[in-house]
């Protein structure tokens, strides 16, 4: 069965590139009045929500569009062997699959592939996004598989128990929206740019982006969302475990502080979102700033610090 | 979430009296202090200035590692100290920031709330002359009823979607003005409340709590019961005084722990003897890692476990010692170091005189599994083939002197001066469990086998409970919040044609208070089913 998970390992992040690689061209051949009528009339609205087809339907597909459809296919069936993978994992371990920080990767960005998957099947407009949200689940899965492989095992005594479950499944799920959340982030600081006319060269990734305040709300929507669980998963399942295992609820370990780090970042951005004088492209590049330090929670503590969270072992 | 129309918190203060300069000063910086600009920046600060404490060793965290960095790099630790690198936590720039960010929060929530109250005792206030206007609007719906009659019944609907309504006659028909959506401010303000109740059980909790910690050998006749000169290392708030700490007693009866084939642990679990009443009466409990022993006014925590190998010394004159000594592990597969003294040995019964330089003292490592190749790494934590490797050392321990020593080593200096020397060979001696070890003046160290040991940490924080209150409560707080929107829509309803007075036209506008982008629909749906008589 370990083998089983390693093997759909290797054939998720496969199936992600290719969706990367289609999407990129979709990026390169897409016709632009295409995706963006979509997104018009997405933003539109007001007659129930726009589908994909009922747009491609008027449009004879060019082939920029046949690579954007091949790309969403690719898209799932990486998510679903994203899903076998995580499973089988859980399966050959006999517990949860997220005992240490090779799992944690592996369960964080399958929710960041689902959320994601769930917003492409809602809104087909953001299939634009796809080439961004393909290349930060690559580069997770292949840090995750490179760097931080551990082979299955049981947990160690201070893992197992009900809180831990509570506060890692939490906090999976939370920086996982999080993390998707950075995409629509990049790409409104990019359309902003294109629109207020920057020509370099991030900004002429915006040229056939959708409109800039939905990717505006579409991050504030998501990051509101995810708050909530973050803060129920890293302030209160986190400290409700730490007081039975260790005694204490809170001790300033490495891991703690980057997610208080964290944790005071978003509430800055949603303060500064809230702030009537604070830009829109400020609050956004603390949401970014935001995504900066969850990483730096996810990978630098983990390989950079020594900690009580045995979890965070690289291997 | 923004607030379309203005807050009236800051406009309504008096204008400031002229000719008080200093007034008009403190009335300035109050004002910066509780904006939200400065809450910003505020909060931005506490984020950077938590970084330090996970780049440099926290005293708080770990001693050891601390003092590590220290002998890494002698020049520059002590000036890192001086700006506080190793307490960041405790440091006054952290304490500063936090305090500062408090202040704001108390001078940001005590404004809010009070126009909250306001806000919710006060009626929503007619509607504006042009509902056209709005961001929402439908006009010139037709109704049967007359203006009174339609009134009554959309203000009926309103108030049945929970509308904080209110009816207002005009000299032309009515209107109806409703609000809704309080709740986010509520849970706005409960959250921010919330966090100052953390902020203050935090520090409560540091005042009036304490911990101690303390190694606990199996055995009934290593009990240890909770004064503060029992623990081996403990921290008393300041508030707390020693005679505060409850009384209870411990003994450690059994002692589990299983591996994986890795040496991975799978559990732990410590049995125990406790006594509530001062050591009178005992009753047994057990308790593992994520299941703390919670006792009346303290919980035992299990922190670390290992082994302590039980050595019997037989001196020249024939007397007998025996005891546990624990060893401490120095990694995974329990490889303890440790040192046994015997300062009272060699006691002639003739004079009953002590000798200092007949004190014995061993010091090696303890293995519970030894490896065939004779190195001194454990294979395994458990004890397949205990085996311990000792040195022997005769001389003045120096434990007489009253200087503080390590009961984990021997005296490097008396070593270096000759005042300890080492009488056993060139290597360590081995001893498996059981073996006799006859030393040169013929007296004997016997190896009797091993107890386990456990390492507890007794701890209470009475603000726990509170803090736990108040961060549940602030999560609501924060989920109303942020996903409650307020808005408000207005009716106006006027007789459809003043001569006949028959029947009604009626107008809706309505305007969402926050950022919120659902309100479309809403106010489609609700004017829809205002004209169809809907609830
Ligand atoms: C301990 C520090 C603080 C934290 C962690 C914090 C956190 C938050 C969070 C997460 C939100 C967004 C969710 C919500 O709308 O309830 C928020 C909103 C808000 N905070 Fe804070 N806050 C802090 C301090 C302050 C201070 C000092 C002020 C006053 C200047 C303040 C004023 C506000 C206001 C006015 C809003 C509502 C914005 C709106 O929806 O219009 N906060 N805070």
């Amino acid at each position: 069965m370990a083998e089983l998970s390693n093997q759909l390992m290797a054939l998720t992040v496969l199936a992600y590139l290719a969706a990367m690689v289609c999407y990129a061209g979709e990026y390169a051949f897409g016709k632009r009045s295409h995706i963006g009528r979509a997104a018009t009339r997405e933003l539109v609205g007001a007659g129930g929500p726009a589908t994909y087809e009922e747009a491609a339907e008027r449009l004879k597909p060019s082939r920029g569009d046949w690579s954007g459809r091949v790309a969403v296919v690719l898209n799932l069936l990486g998510l679903a062997l994203h899903l076998g993978t995580t499973v089988t994992r859980g399966v050959a371990a006999e517990r949860m699959p997220w005992g240490n920080m090779y799992e944690y990767i592996l369960s964080t960005a399958l929710i960041g592939a689902a959320v994601w998957a769930g917003v492409l099947l809602r809104k087909p407009a953001v299939r634009h996004l796809g080439l961004f949200a393909t290349l930060t689940l690559v580069v997770l899965l292949g840090a995750a598989a490179l760097v931080a492989y551990t082979p299955v095992g049981p947990l160690v005594p201070a893992l197992n128990s009900y809180w831990y479950v509570f506060h890692v499944s939490t906090i999976i799920v939370s920086s996982g929206i999080f993390l998707v959340g950075v995409v629509p982030a990049a790409m409104f600081l990019i359309k902003n740019g294109w629109d207020s006319g920057k020509r370099g060269f991030p900004y002429t990734l915006g040229r056939r982006v959708g409109d800039a305040g939905t990717l505006e709300r579409l991050t504030f929507r998501l990051h509101a969302f995810a708050f909530p669980l973050f803060t129920f998963g890293a302030l209160i399942a986190g400290p409700l475990w730490a007081e039975a295992s260790w005694g204490r609820y809170w001790g300033w370990d490495p891991k703690e502080v980057w997610a208080f780090i964290s944790w005071i970042v978003y509430a800055a951005y949603l303060h500064a979102r809230a702030t009537p004088s604070v830009r829109r492209t400020t609050a956004t590049w603390i949401a970014i700033l935001g995504f900066v330090t969850m990483l730096m929670n996810l990978f630098g503590v983990n390989l950079f610090f020594e900690g009580l969270h045995s979890y965070a072992d690289a291997g | 979430m923004t607030v379309v129309e203005d807050r009236p918190a800051t406009a309504e203060t008096p204008p400031p009296r002229r000719g008080n300069p200093l007034w008009a000063l403190l009335r300035n910086s109050w004002r910066q202090l509780t904006s939200m600009r400065t809450a910003l920046i505020l909060l931005f600060l506490l984020a950077v200035a938590a970084v330090p404490g996970s780049i440099f060793p926290q005293r708080s965290v770990n001693r050891e590692n601390v003092a590590e960095y220290f002998t890494a790099n002698p020049e520059l630790a002590p000036v890192l100290d001086r700006f506080f690198a190793f307490d960041v936590y405790a440091s006054p720039w952290f304490a500063a920031i936090y305090l500062l960010l408090f202040t704001s929060l108390i001078g940001c929530v005590l404004p809010r709330l009070r126009d909250h109250i306001r806000a919710l005792t006060t009626v929503p206030p007619d509607a504006p002359k042009r509902l056209e206007r709005l961001p929402h609007h439908v006009g010139g719906e037709r109704r049967p009823e007359d203006p009174a009659a339609a009134v009554a019944e959309i203000a009926k609907l309103l108030r049945r979607r929970r509308f904080r309504t209110r009816l207002r006659e005009t000299p032309e028909g009515w209107t109806v003005s409703a609000e809704k959506g309080f709740l986010k401010e509520t849970g706005n303000l409960l959250f921010h409340v919330a966090m100052l109740a953390v902020l203050v059980g935090v520090g409560f909790g540091q005042w009036y709590g304490w911990h101690g910690n303390r190694l606990l050998v199996e055995g009934t006749d290593q009990g240890f019961c909770n004064i503060v000169t029992q623990h081996d290392e403990s921290v008393l708030g300041p508030r707390v005084d020693a005679g505060d700490l409850p009384d209870f007693c411990l003994r450690l009866t059994e002692f589990d722990a299983t591996f994986q084939t890795t040496g991975v642990p799978k559990s732990f679990r410590a049995t125990v003897d406790v006594s509530e009443d001062g050591g009178k009466r005992y009753r047994p409990e057990t308790f593992t890692v994520n299941d703390p022993l919670r006792l009346d006014g303290a919980n035992v925590y299990l922190l670390g476990q290992g082994y302590a190998p039980v050595l019997r010394y037989t001196d020249r004159f024939g007397a007998q010692q025996t005891k546990p000594v624990p060893f401490l592990p120095t990694d995974g597969m329990l490889t303890s170091e440790g040192v046994v003294q015997f300062p009272d040995v060699n006691i002639d019964p003739a004079t009953g005189k002590r000798d200092p330089a007949l004190q014995m003292g061993f010091e090696g490592v303890f293995l519970p599994t030894g490896g065939t190749d004779g190195s001194a790494v454990s294979q395994f934590p458990a004890e397949n083939n205990p085996v311990l490797y000792l040195a022997a050392y005769r001389g003045d321990l120096g434990l007489d002197t009253g200087r503080p020593g390590s009961v984990y080593a021997l005296d490097r200096d008396r070593i270096a001066d000759g005042d300890l020397k080492k009488v056993s060979g060139e290597r360590p001696y081995v001893l498996r469990p059981g073996e006799k070890w006859t030393l040169d003046d013929g007296t004997t160290l016997e190896f009797v086998g091993t107890r386990r040991f456990a390492t507890i940490s007794i701890r209470h924080d009475p603000t726990q409970g509170v803090m736990l209150a108040g961060a549940v409560l602030g999560l609501a707080g924060l989920m109303l919040s942020l996903s409650v929107h307020r808005r408000r829509v207005w009716f106006r309803v006027l007789p459809a044609d003043p001569e006949a007075a028959g029947g009604s036209v009626v107008e809706a506008g309505g305007l969402p208070r926050t950022d919120y982008s659902g309100f479309g629909e809403e106010f489609a749906a609700l004017t829809r089913h205002i004209k169809e008589g809907k609830s």
